[in-house]
C-alpha cells in the first residue's frame, strides 16, 4: 500500500449512474462492434431477400414493403435482445446494478436507450436504402423512416421487459421470441399502416399519433416492469 | 438514515459518529431462514453486527453462506425472519441502503471489453461515488496491478482479475458495510496481505465486514470477530 489514502467521496445523483451505464454499454458495443453489424447485415439480407424472390412486380412489391420492412426489423432487434441483460448476468455486473446507488428503473432504461442506439437506430437510417428496392414514392420513403424512428424504441422497451424476464434462463432466446413477438403487434400494426396510407394518399398522423402514445406510455413503464423483472429473475 | 448523513461522512467525522452510535447496532438479523430448491439450508438465525464488527460466516459448501451474503445485500428475500439496517427493514431502505455497501460477489464483475481502470471507475460510479483517473489507477497500483491499469480485463489471469474487483474496496471507505463472498480465494500471500490491511481499515473507522471464508481472518486483536458456522 502507498501510505497515501485515495479519495472517492463526491456522491453522485440517479443521473450520473445513467450517464455511466449509458457510456458504458456504448463504449462496449463500440468495442464489439461485430455484434451490431451482424444484426445490421441480417436485416439488410432478409429485406433484399424479397425482391428477389418475388421478381419485378412494382405494384406488388410496393403494397409488401412496409410490413417486409418492419418485420426484418423486429427479428434483427430479437436477435440482440437477448444478449441485454444476459452478458451482465453472466459476468456478474447484473448483481452490482441491482445493488447501485441509483435506482434500478432509470439503469434499466439507459441500457435500453443504448440498445436502441446500436440497434433500432441503425436499422431505421438504412431504411430508406432499402426501400428503394420496392420502388416505393419518396414520401412513402420519408413515412417510413419516420415510423422506424418512432416504432424501434418501442422495440427496445417491450423486448427489455422480456429480455428481464429470460435473463439466466436456458433456451431463454427462444422464450424471449414467444413472449415479446405478440407484444410486438400493435407496433407493427400502426408503423407498417403509417407507410401503406401514405402510399394510398390517406391521412398519416392517427398512425403516428398511436405510435407516440405508445412510446410514451412505455417510456415509463417498461423500465419499472423490467426492473421488477431482473429482481425476481436474479433472485 | 438521510442519504447524505451516511455518505459525506470524512475518515475523522465518522471515528467521531462512531462513538455515539457505538452501542447501537447497524446490522441486525432476526430469525432468518433460508429456502433453496426446496431444501431448508438454515433457520433461526438471530445476529447483531455493531460498527467495528466483522462477521466471519463459515461452513461447508452448500451450507448457505453465499445465500445469507444474498439477503444482506438485499439480492434475495429471506424465506422467514426479517433483516435491519440502522433500526429499518431492508427491503424498504433500497438505494438508501445500497450507497452504503460494497459487495464483491463469487464473479468479479468484470467487462472482458473495458480495461482494469475503465472497470473500476465503472463499478465505483455505479456504486454512488466518484474516482478520478488519479486516484483509481493508485488504488489499482496498491493492488499490485501497476502496468496492468489499461489493460483489458480479458488479458488478466483469475488471481488479477480478481484483485481489481476488490480494487474498488481501496475507494469505498465512505461505504459502512462491505460484503465480501470469498475474498482470499485466488489471491497470493501479498494480495491477502493487502486485502487484510484494507479490511483492518474498514474496522477500526467503524465500518462493518461481512465475508465468507474457511479459514480464521488474521486480524489484529484489538478488532471485533463474530463467526457465525451454518
Amino acid at each position: 500500500m502507498n501510505g497515501q489514502v485515495p479519495t472517492a467521496a463526491t456522491v453522485l445523483s440517479a443521473w450520473d449512474g445513467m450517464r455511466c451505464l449509458f457510456t458504458r454499454d456504448l463504449r462496449l458495443a463500440l468495442r464489439r462492434r461485430s455484434d451490431t453489424f451482424a444484426a445490421l447485415f441480417f436485416f439488410v439480407i432478409v429485406v433484399s431477400l424479397f425482391p428477389l424472390g418475388i421478381g419485378p412486380e412494382p405494384q406488388l412489391l410496393r403494397r409488401m414493403a412496409a410490413g417486409v420492412v418492419w418485420v426484418a426489423a423486429l427479428l434483427a432487434a430479437m436477435l440482440s435482445l437477448t444478449r441485454l441483460f444476459a452478458d451482465d448476468h453472466q459476468d456478474g455486473t447484473l448483481e452490482q446494478l441491482l445493488l447501485s446507488a441509483a435506482p434500478l428503473p432509470l439503469l434499466v432504461l439507459a441500457k435500453m436507450a443504448a440498445h436502441w442506439l446500436v440497434s433500432g437506430l441503425l436499422l431505421a437510417l438504412i431504411s430508406p436504402l432499402l426501400a428503394l428496392q420496392f420502388d416505393l414514392p419518396l414520401e412513402a420513403v420519408g413515412v417510413l423512416l419516420l415510423s422506424l424512428l418512432l416504432g424501434t424504441p418501442l422495440l427496445s422497451l417491450i423486448g427489455g421487459i422480456g429480455a428481464a424476464l429470460t435473463v439466466g434462463l436456458r433456451g431463454g432466446g427462444v422464450l424471449l421470441s414467444l413472449l415479446v413477438l405478440p407484444l410486438y403487434v400493435p407496433v407493427i400494426i400502426f408503423g407498417s399502416g403509417a407507410v401503406e396510407a401514405s402510399v394510398a394518399k390517406l391521412g398519416v398522423t392517427g398512425h403516428f399519433s398511436l405510435l407516440g402514445a405508445m412510446l410514451a406510455v412505455s417510456l415509463v413503464l417498461a423500465p419499472v416492469a423490467a426492473a421488477a423483472a431482473l429482481r425476481i429473475s436474479v433472485e | 438514515m438521510a442519504r447524505d448523513g451516511g455518505r459525506a461522512r470524512t475518515w475523522t467525522g465518522r471515528s467521531l459518529a462512531i462513538r455515539m452510535e457505538r452501542l447501537l447496532p447497524m446490522l441486525e438479523l432476526r430469525d432468518v431462514a433460508c429456502v433453496r430448491g426446496g431444501r431448508r439450508l438454515f433457520e433461526k438465525l438471530n445476529l447483531t453486527l455493531r460498527p467495528g464488527q466483522l462477521l466471519r460466516v463459515s461452513g461447508v459448501n452448500g451450507a448457505g453462506k453465499t445465500s445469507l451474503l444474498r439477503m444482506l445485500c438485499g439480492l434475495q428475500a429471506p424465506y422467514e425472519g426479517e433483516l435491519l439496517w440502522q433500526g429499518a427493514r431492508l427491503d424498504a431502505l433500497r438505494e438508501n441502503f445500497n450507497c452504503q455497501l460494497v459487495y464483491v460477489g463469487h464473479a468479479a464483475a468484470l467487462k472482458d471489453d473495458l480495461s482494469a481502470l475503465e472497470n473500476l471507475q465503472t463499478a465505483v460510479r455505479l456504486g454512488g461515488t466518484v474516482a478520478g483517473a488519479p486516484a483509481a489507477r493508485m488504488a489499482l497500483q496498491s493492488a499490485g496491478l501497476r502496468g496492468k491499469e489499461d489493460a483489458p480485463a480479458r488479458t488478466l489471469s483469475q488471481g488479477q482479475r480478481r484483485r481489481v474487483a476488490l480494487a474498488r474496496l481501496e475507494l469505498a471507505q465512505s461505504q459502512a458495510l462491505w460484503v465480501l463472498d470469498e475474498p482470499f480465494n485466488a489471491l497470493d500471500t501479498a494480495a491477502t496481505d493487502w486485502l487484510l490491511g484494507l479490511i483492518g481499515r474498514q474496522l477500526g473507522c467503524g465500518g462493518l465486514v461481512v465475508l465468507t471464508s474457511h479459514q480464521p481472518v488474521a486480524l489484529a486483536d484489538a478488532l471485533a470477530q463474530v463467526v457465525v458456522a451454518l
